[in-house]
């Protein structure tokens, strides 16, 4: 059995390609514009990245700080063990979901932020309440600390699998006589749907671009990782920069990168170096762990396994079926943005989504990555991997880790259910070639 | 032991005890059998707009989980361990043909585990209808009631479609005067249990609003009649106990017998968060006018307060509880919870620290529908109750 301890030497610099740079130095930039938020006179609002309306919060010059994005910083920098503990001291029971945990944690300790300065009281809460019931809470809870206002933006659930008028009226009303006459009163700044529109133009391009380069997977070899490099495709988009210059820079500057691996017939760019012969393509449903992100990524590029679709990556919104933020029909294109998030569809529609990834990415299996903390992913996936199982007659794996909770992190028993998941898909390769 | 109850009172519990135990429904069977046509529709906790089901002719089927009696044996091939007890006693419940019977099934938006098993319902049972019942989180008429009131129009033509029947303006209105009486009865029993907490113990209290989720509403508001006759006279013992609300058992219950522990721990329950569908709405709902829209306004405006929903303004935050204590004449709180319930778990330290606020003194324990040893349970209760009456005395 292998047993994972730290590494008692420095840790190896870590290979970037030079997208990732740009990421880093453009998070950087966030991070210190939201320190420094209170001494310019900057308000700030919090929000969640699924439903992130960042086009409309700058329309109100908000700078937008995301805590479950400051929860995946703590657990990437392996702080958000010490929060979780934290919370638990004060009271938060050890059920509950640990993003919940981190931040709340991390405010009992000061708030400081990855870029090491305290992080700046939220002006607004945008509780934009869509994929996730537990948002809810979090926000009821970080308003009895702050204070301040708190908006209640409700997206229906595609229960049926579809999106009904009533659902995209009932938004857009929201967003007409309750969100938006608050982020004005909060902000002092007036509404100009003008400058939306502005906004989801630069959206809808960038989207186009991260579009191309999640399908670049469709690619034999794949030259991207759809999960753990996906992650880092995603930040910009589902975090504080979609509607912004930057994005549009970073997504082009991405697409180019990844054209280029393509033409080089390159696989993906691991933190070991571009990674070794393409040996198993795999769906993955479910978030990442992050406390111990870079050797769980390592159990898949040691054994040559690239992920070429997640459904993570659309947690923040789904955009390969078509959807982009529409400067004609602002208001109901956010509607329609939020109501296509990942989870705020029913789970039918996640099977058929990942039953499609499986066919169109010409994968050899499905993993589920199932996260302790989160119902809202977790409720329902085992029953997810029979169907895929079923209809694609592949190969599926359970493992079971969290998001930031190091405790629920058991390196040695995910890398033997990964072994044998992968000698798993071997034989069906092997019994399909004698069948033939 | 628990007081032995008088013997109307005795015939009346023993028959809702019945229908608590029986987990293949034969009386919801029965029922369905004996009219060509009849159906159920099976609805999950904590609420639904049953008057439209009633006025379609079908009879409400509360699915509250699989209880401690269930044996649970294809259902946690579904759940990881770290999710909450009731989805997979649910779905051993569908699995295993015990609620066969059941025409359409009913899923509030409660949180994530309840919303992603309507899901699994359609995938699991497609001949079954199932549908999703999406409440607003706005609580404004023309915003969340319009809303909402396309919902419950929603669900009263998926209904139609299940009994091949429309559903008339003048039968929900009828509808809804029968639950308004259920709700006065459910109120008075309520109340009489606040007055005399010794003659109305919770243990019979909770079978009795159980049953209400079992019976046609027109059978229930006789239980619930006679129950009342049959307590006004009667005399059971008065206990030096403690008077606590219990908080945080509105979806998975607990087993019975932690409402039994809780009590024979030296505590009277007078206010408790079990089943609240039956007194969601705090008053009557409006009979004229548009049905539809008079659901919805009461859903908005009259409707309980509890951790699914959410509280718009902070200064109200978890003050229903404090109200219920100073109502109800209570000591203290004793939050029960069911583990892994995120909605009820979160809320905890918020509502928590409100009491503290308002002096309430408050213990806090979780709970699974099957949890078998209650002893700590007991002693953690007991001494919350001693510990109330000493804090009294001084
Ligand atoms: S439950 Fe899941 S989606 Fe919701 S906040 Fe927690 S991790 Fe995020
Ligand atoms: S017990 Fe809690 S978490 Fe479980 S289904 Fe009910 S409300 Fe959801």
């Amino acid at each position: 059995m292998t047993v994972f301890t730290r590494p008692k030497t420095k840790t190896p610099d870590i290979i970037k390609d030079a997208s990732m740079s740009k990421q880093k130095e453009m998070m950087n930039r966030h991070y210190e514009r939201l320190s420094d938020a209170p001494e310019r006179g900057e308000k700030v609002a919090a929000t969640f990245v699924p439903g992130n309306l960042n086009e409309l919060l700058m329309c109100f010059d908000f700078a937008n700080n995301l805590p479950e994005v400051n929860a995946i910083q703590s657990g990437l920098r392996k702080q958000s063990g010490g929060y979780v503990m934290e919370a638990e001291k004060s009271g938060h029971s050890e059920d509950v979901c640990t993003y919940v945990k981190s931040d709340i944690g991390m405010m009992a300790k000061g708030n400081i932020g990855p870029n090491g300065r305290k992080l700046p009281d939220p002006d607004v809460l945008l509780l934009s309440y869509t994929g996730c019931f537990t948002f809810m809470k979090w926000f009821e809870l970080l308003r009895q600390q702050y204070k301040c206002e708190t908006i209640m933006f409700h997206t229906p659930y595609m229960a049926d699998g579809k999106m009904t008028k009533d659902m995209i009226q009932y938004m857009v009303k929201q967003l007409k006589q309750d969100v938006i006459p608050k982020l004005e009163k909060v902000s002092g700044v007036k509404f100009d749907i003008d400058r939306l529109r502005e906004y989801m133009r630069k959206s809808a391009q960038a989207e186009d671009d991260l579009v191309w380069v999640l399908q670049s997977a469709k690619t034999k070899p794949s030259p991207i990782d759809a999960y753990f490099g996906g992650i880092y495709y995603i930040g910009p988009i589902f975090g504080a920069f979609r509607g912004t210059d930057d994005a549009i820079d970073y997504y082009r500057f991405l697409r180019q990168e990844v054209e280029e691996r393509i033409a080089q017939g390159k696989g993906p760019v691991t933190p070991d170096g571009d990674m070794g012969k393409e040996r198993y393509r795999l769906v993955v449903e479910g978030p990442p762990n992050y406390t111990h992100f870079r050797q769980f990524w390592k159990m898949f590029y040691d054994e040559g396994a690239v992920v070429v679709a997640s459904s993570y990556t659309k947690v923040g919104g789904t955009y390969d079926f078509g959807f982009r933020h529409d400067p004609e029909n602002p208001l109901e294109s956010l509607a329609e943005y939020c109501l296509n998030v990942y989870t705020n569809r029913n789970l039918p529609m996640r099977v058929d989504m990942l039953e499609n990834y499986m066919d169109e990415y010409q994968a050899d299996g499905l993993l589920i990555n199932s996260i302790k903390s989160c119902n809202s992913f977790s409720a329902g996936q085992l029953l997810i991997m029979r169907e895929v199982e079923k209809r694609t007659g592949k190969p599926a794996a359970f493992i079971e880790t969290d998001l930031v909770d190091p405790r629920y992190f058991s390196g040695a028993n995910i890398k033997n259910r990964l072994e044998s998941y992968f000698q798993m898909i071997e034989q069906k390769r092997a019994g399909v070639r004698s069948a033939a | 032991m628990l007081d032995v109850p008088q013997t109307a009172t005795a015939g009346i519990i023993r028959r809702c005890e019945d229908l608590f135990a029986d987990l293949n429904f034969e009386t919801v069977r029965a029922w369905k059998a004996e009219q060509p046509g009849r159906k159920v529709i099976g609805y999950m906790p904590y609420y639904v707009p049953r008057e439209i089901i009633h006025a379609a002719g079908a009879l409400p089927l509360g699915i509250l989980g699989g209880g401690d009696q269930l044996e649970v044996i294809h259902g946690d091939a579904y759940y990881q361990s770290y999710i909450c007890r009731i989805p997979r006693s649910t779905i051993e419940l569908g699995v295993s043909g015990r609620i066969d019977f059941v025409d359409g099934m009913l899923f509030p938006s409660i949180c994530d585990v309840i919303r992603n098993l309507s899901g699994m319902w359609k995938l699991m049972f497609p001949n079954v209808g199932s549908r999703y019942v999406d409440l607003p989180q706005n609580f404004e008429d023309d915003v969340g009631g319009v809303f909402y009131r396309g919902e419950l129009n929603e669900i009263r033509e998926w209904l139609s479609g299940i009994t091949g029947k429309p559903i008339a303006d003048d039968a929900i209105r009828a509808s809804i005067a029968l639950f308004n009486e259920n709700r006065r009865l459910v109120r008075e029993v309520y109340a009489r249990r606040t007055q005399e907490p010794w003659n109305v113990p919770s243990s019979e209290l909770y079978l009795l609003m159980r049953a209400g989720l079992i019976l046609p509403v027109e059978d229930h508001n006789l239980l619930l009649r006679d129950y009342l006759i049959s307590v006004r006279d009667q005399q059971r013992p008065v206990k030096d106990y403690s008077r606590v609300v219990v908080s945080g058992a509105f979806c998975e219950q607990p087993p019975l017998n932690l409402v039994k522990s809780i009590e024979l721990s030296g505590c009277y329950i007078v206010d408790d968060d079990f089943m609240l569908i039956n007194r969601w709405e705090k008053s009557d709902i409006a009979i004229d006018g548009d049905p539809l829209t008079n659901l919805a306004r009461a859903f908005l405006h009259d409707s309980n307060s509890t951790s699914p929903k959410y509280e718009p303004d902070l200064a109200k935050k978890g003050l229903y509880l404090v109200e219920s204590v100073r109502k109800n004449r209570a000591e203290g709180v004793i939050f029960a919870m069911a583990s892994f319930c995120d909605p009820a778990l979160l809320d905890r330290p918020m509502l928590q620290d409100i009491l503290k606020q308002h002096g309430v003194p408050q213990i806090a324990f979780k709970y699974a529908e099957n949890s078998g040893q209650m002893q700590p349970i007991r002693e953690q209760a007991g001494t919350f109750s001693d510990s109330i009456k000493l804090w009294s005395g001084a």
